[in-house]
């Protein structure tokens, strides 16, 4: 039901990046993502809102390919994303961008290195200039241009989140998706985690889909929640939409 | 755990295994090829492990020279002791030495690097940039390591050969041409053939295994841990395995 709102609403926002549709993932006995649907909406910034273990960081790994669900449809730019073949898949994950909780870095590479893995993989014909040009503009916009020469080993917590940030938005994907982009850093540079993530949205048109339970970063950069509840999304809306609902299991995470 | 489950899980481990290096037909095979990576394995497979190669080789030499004089003088056949070490070292303990070194150096360091890459979802990020992880970090890391222990092997027999020399010189005095015209002389194509082609074999087996335990690290130190050891310890067994068959298929085709 409020999955099909959520499409109407969408329709006045703009045509759907995302379209998950009766979602089913389970490990063993353990039944993850129940039927679990949602849309996401061009250039919209949706918010995954849940309990740790409730299958959020299942979901986006559903729908990047690197979890194989069930049952059920995620289509992506109009392709079923589960009967994709490998290289279609390594096409479609060129216009997607994950950051991963992680950053996962590439810890024998430097910060330039890292940045150039993606783009050397796909643009076969890009010349070394135009690739110092796009290296140099992505460690710009994460205000970190003096850590190209420098090892992963040696960023601090958040600057690798900001390199790993630039990293993902390196091949201008149009959809991007965040696996907890604020858990484990103080609250002045999650701060600026978010601030950045909301430059890159604007500079870049991306679409994104955000799995956090850190209020603070659901407030500044959400244009709707999504609450995943029981492996079902339970409710969706605005954030002061939520923030108003008098539901218990809603209240909980405003609280 | 009973050994019906045992059984169950070693098939099913064997079945995984092959599944894993099939792959490396139906994936690596395909372009585009990650050749600066694969150059970059050959280098870190092959070079870097040349001075330990080459160290335990020449050791290798000398000390089997010392221990099997004594017995050759006991019998008073030592004039024949070059030709022994020689075909000995060609044959089968430059080969199968050589690659449980090359377990041990490479073997390790591929299952610890790769399972620590999967540990920190680095695997991860390199499929969902849409590099094929397979392609760039395990056909990279198996063709490097299948080609370069044929030409370690080839290096550390004829150090070792060198070691022989210095060992024989230690007790009596042999000229260096008169040693390796003895062994020339005595070793056949036969003797050489079946050795250098099982090296192939074992550096696939060494590579193969440290890349697929590895990539299915679990989760956690521990399970970085637990690639790298039992990379090391399933590649080894895999050596004499191979050896043995070896054999058998040299015996059978006559070139023993």
């Amino acid at each position: 039901m409020e999955h099909q709102q959520a499409a109407k609403i969408g329709e006045e926002r703009g045509e759907a990046m995302i379209v998950i549709d009766s979602l089913c993932k389970s490990f063993g006995d353990n039944h993850v993502l129940k039927n679990f649907s949602l849309t996401l909406h061009s250039q919209e910034n949706l918010v995954v809102l849940g309990r740790s273990g409730s299958g959020k960081s299942v979901l986006i790994k559903c729908i990047i390919g690197l979890l194989q669900p069930d049952s059920g449809e995620i289509i992506v730019f109009g392709n079923n994303v589960v009967q994709l073949s490998h290289h279609e898949l390594d096409m479609l994950r060129t216009q997607v961008g994950f950051l991963f909780q992680s950053n996962a870095l590439y810890d024998s590479m430097t910060v330039r290195e890292n940045l150039e893995f993606p783009m050397r993989r796909h643009w076969f014909e890009i010349s070394q200039r135009e690739v110092d040009d796009m290296v140099m503009e992505a460690l710009d916009n994460v205000n970190l241009g003096h850590t190209a020469e420098m090892m992963p080993a040696e960023l601090s917590g958040g600057m690798a989140k900001r390199i790993a940030l630039a990293r993902t938005m390196i091949l201008r994907p149009k959809i991007i998706l965040y696996d907890e982009p604020t858990t484990g850093l103080d609250p002045i540079t999650a701060r600026e985690i978010e601030s950045l993530m909301l430059k890159l949205h604007d500079k870049y048109k991306t679409s994104s889909i955000i799995i956090s339970h850190d209020m603070n970063c659901v407030k500044t950069t959400a244009d709707r929640v999504a609450l995943l509840l029981d492996g079902r999304c339970y409710t969706d809306g605005s954030f002061e939409e939520l923030e108003k609902s008098d539901d218990e299991h809603v209240k909980q995470f405003f609280e | 755990m009973n050994p019906i489950a045992r059984s169950k899980d070693f098939l099913s481990q064997t079945g995984q295994i092959s599944r894993f290096a099939g792959h490396l037909f139906s994936l690596g095979a395909k372009p585009p090829y990650e050749i600066k990576e694969f150059l970059a394995q050959c280098f870190f497979i092959g070079y870097r492990s040349l001075p330990l190669v080459g160290l335990t080789g020449f050791i290798m030499g000398l000390v089997l020279t010392m221990q099997l004089r004594p017995s050759l003088v006991y019998y008073g056949v030592q004039s024949r002791l070059p030709v022994m070490v020689g075909v000995a070292i060609v044959r089968e303990i430059g080969p199968v030495i050589t690659a449980l070194i090359f377990a041990g150096k490479i073997g390790s360091s591929i299952g610890a690097e790769l399972g620590s890459m999967k540990v920190t979802e680095q695997i991860d990020a390199m499929e969902v940039s849409g590099t094929n992880p397979y392609k760039y970090l395990v056909a990279t890391r198996v063709v490097a390591g299948t080609l370069m222990l044929p030409v370690l092997t080839m290096l550390a027999d004829v150090i070792s050969l060198f070691g022989a020399y210095i060992g024989v010189n230690i007790s009596a005095v042999t000229s260096f041409k008169l040693f390796f015209l003895q062994i020339l002389h005595t070793i056949e194509f036969g003797d050489v053939l079946p050795a250098f082609i099982k090296t192939f074999f074992f550096g696939f087996a060494v590579s193969m295994v440290g890349c697929y335990k590895g990539y299915n690290s679990s989760r956690g130190t521990r399970g970085v841990g637990n690639s790298a050891n039992t990379a090391v310890v399933l590649s080894s067994v895999l050596i004499f395995v191979i050896d043995l068959l070896a054999v058998q298929v040299t015996s059978i085709l006559g070139l023993n």
